[in-house]
């Protein structure tokens, strides 16, 4: 790991990775619409970072002037060659249009509301099995104890992979998604162990021995214009919903009852009307959205009068976007019966998070069943709640005491 | 009252349906479109009214 200066200025020299945004952008990112709607960092080789609505919703629709090619900013930009462009690593969040829309259109079916529907009994059954197992001890770590393995079994069981290499996973994370800060050789070394791609290969081989009704299964039988899909395909694709699926979803729960932990007339409200879950879980989502997605400028252009150069990366953050007070009237607070709430928490247009009906059926019940088993709880005084680093924010330990 | 799904600008975020199933269905790959021509019964106008203003992509429009 290599030890960044402190951010000496938010608009000229942002940093994503720096502690006072990792434990609480919303101020920065105050601050930066105030001052400075699109800022400029030096860092990363050169980072672009627009915090207001209107401006994250247009480069979310601008698939000309950035590309998906890379969507997590690192030390590292992905060379002409490195990228079978233009599928890029993990399609079809790495792709562009044209191949983006055939890669996602195959996936599709998988993630729509009505499949979701039918995991959610599983996902009920799992998060109660979580809370036994927590028993009747008072305190412990929401993160690590409830929110993470929820989605990690459910991915885990939807690609038809071992539950018991849930400590596998979280690993994989962690490599994927949590070292930004990184330097070019330690994460060439990282990629050179190839520890992930050879888990991988191991559950490919054991499918294509052994077919089965789950997504490594469909994935390898599936077929583009006739041909079955590209091993390179197949395999990002299965990183993609291992790490894509998991961590964002941990965050989203973590968040929620790091919320709900302070907020005792939330937890009253939803303890007496479970019928308002589904609108709380919407304002939850916007207010502590947990993912900011990356681009890549494609060409030289103006935007806004910034002067944006092909290779620049450009951060994405739809939780800045999310509490833009032109767009949501008391942005800073949360409302969770807010009726009217257009949040992109799950991105805006071609990307629009494909997991986005399983994350909303994930946080719904995992809510719902740790508000009937638990309705008072609170922080742990004696402990801190820490908080990723990175492009996925969420709660990392997250010490709660039941009352 | 009428609604009606643009589906050029419609991603699936699948808001509408969740808010009024009476109103919107959608695909398997998730994209929403109208019900019943759009025909909105004046009991659900108020629903109607939620479900556009949910929609992230502004894919959805009101006619009176």
């Amino acid at each position: 790991m290599t030890h960044r200066p402190p951010v000496r200025d938010w608009t000229n020299d942002f940093d994503h990775t720096d502690p006072r945004w990792v434990a609480d952008p919303y101020p920065i990112w105050e601050q930066l619409r105030e001052q400075c709607p699109v800022a400029h960092s030096d860092r990363y080789g050169g980072t672009w970072l627009p915090v207001k609505h209107e401006y994250v919703a247009e480069v979310a629709y601008d698939t000309e002037h950035f590309t998906s090619r890379s969507v997590v900013v690192s030390e590292v930009r992905p060379g002409d060659d490195d990228l079978p462009a233009p599928i890029g690593v993990a399609p079809p969040i790495t792709s562009d249009p044209p191949f983006h829309a055939l890669a996602r259109r195959l996936l599709l079916p998988a993630f729509g509301p009505k499949a979701i529907r039918g995991l959610e009994p599983y996902t009920r059954a799992l998060c109660n099995g979580l809370l036994d197992r927590i028993g009747d001890r008072r305190e412990f770590d929401a993160s690590v104890e409830y929110a993470q393995d929820i989605p990690l079994r459910v991915i885990a069981r939807m690609l038809g992979f071992p539950e018991e290499d849930a400590d596998q996973f979280r690993h994989f994370i962690r490599l994927v998604l949590e070292s930004v800060d990184a330097t070019a050789e330690e994460r060439q070394a990282q990629v050179n162990a190839g520890e992930l791609d050879a888990y991988i290969d191991a559950r490919i081989a054991e499918h294509l021995e052994h077919p089965r009704d789950d997504l490594t299964t469909f994935l390898l039988e599936a077929t583009l214009d006739g041909e079955k899909l590209h091993p390179d395909h197949v395999r990002g694709t299965m990183v993609l919903l291992m790490i894509a699926g998991i961590d964002t979803t941990w965050s989203a729960i973590g968040a929620s009852l790091w919320h709900l932990a302070q907020h005792p007339e939330d937890r009253a409200r939803l303890a007496a009307d479970p019928s308002l879950m589904p609108t709380a879980v919407e304002e939850l989502l916007r207010a502590y959205a947990p993912v900011t997605m990356a681009r890549l400028v494609a060409k030289d252009f103006d935007f806004h009068g910034c002067p944006m150069k092909q290779g620049d990366w450009l951060l994405l953050p739809f939780p800045a976007a999310n509490r833009d007070p032109d767009v949501f009237p008391h942005a800073e607070r949360v409302v969770i019966d807010r009726a009217e709430n257009r949040h992109a928490a799950f991105g805006l247009g071609i990307h629009r998070c494909l997991g986005s009906n399983l994350a909303r059926m994930e946080l719904q019940t995992a809510l719902e069943q740790w508000i009937r088993r638990y309705p008072e709880f609170e922080l742990a005084a004696s402990d801190n709640v820490t908080w990723s680093a990175g492009q996925v924010r969420g709660p990392r330990t997250l010490p709660l005491r039941i009352r | 009252m009428r609604v009606h799904v643009d589906p050029e600008l419609c991603q699936g975020h699948n808001r509408c349906y969740a808010i009024v199933p009476e109103l919107f269905d959608v695909d398997d790959e998730g994209n929403a479109h109208e019900l019943n021509d759009g025909v909105v019964p004046v009991e659900l106008e108020e629903k109607a009214r939620l479900a556009v203003a949910n929609c992230p992509e502004f894919a959805i429009s009101i006619s009176e």
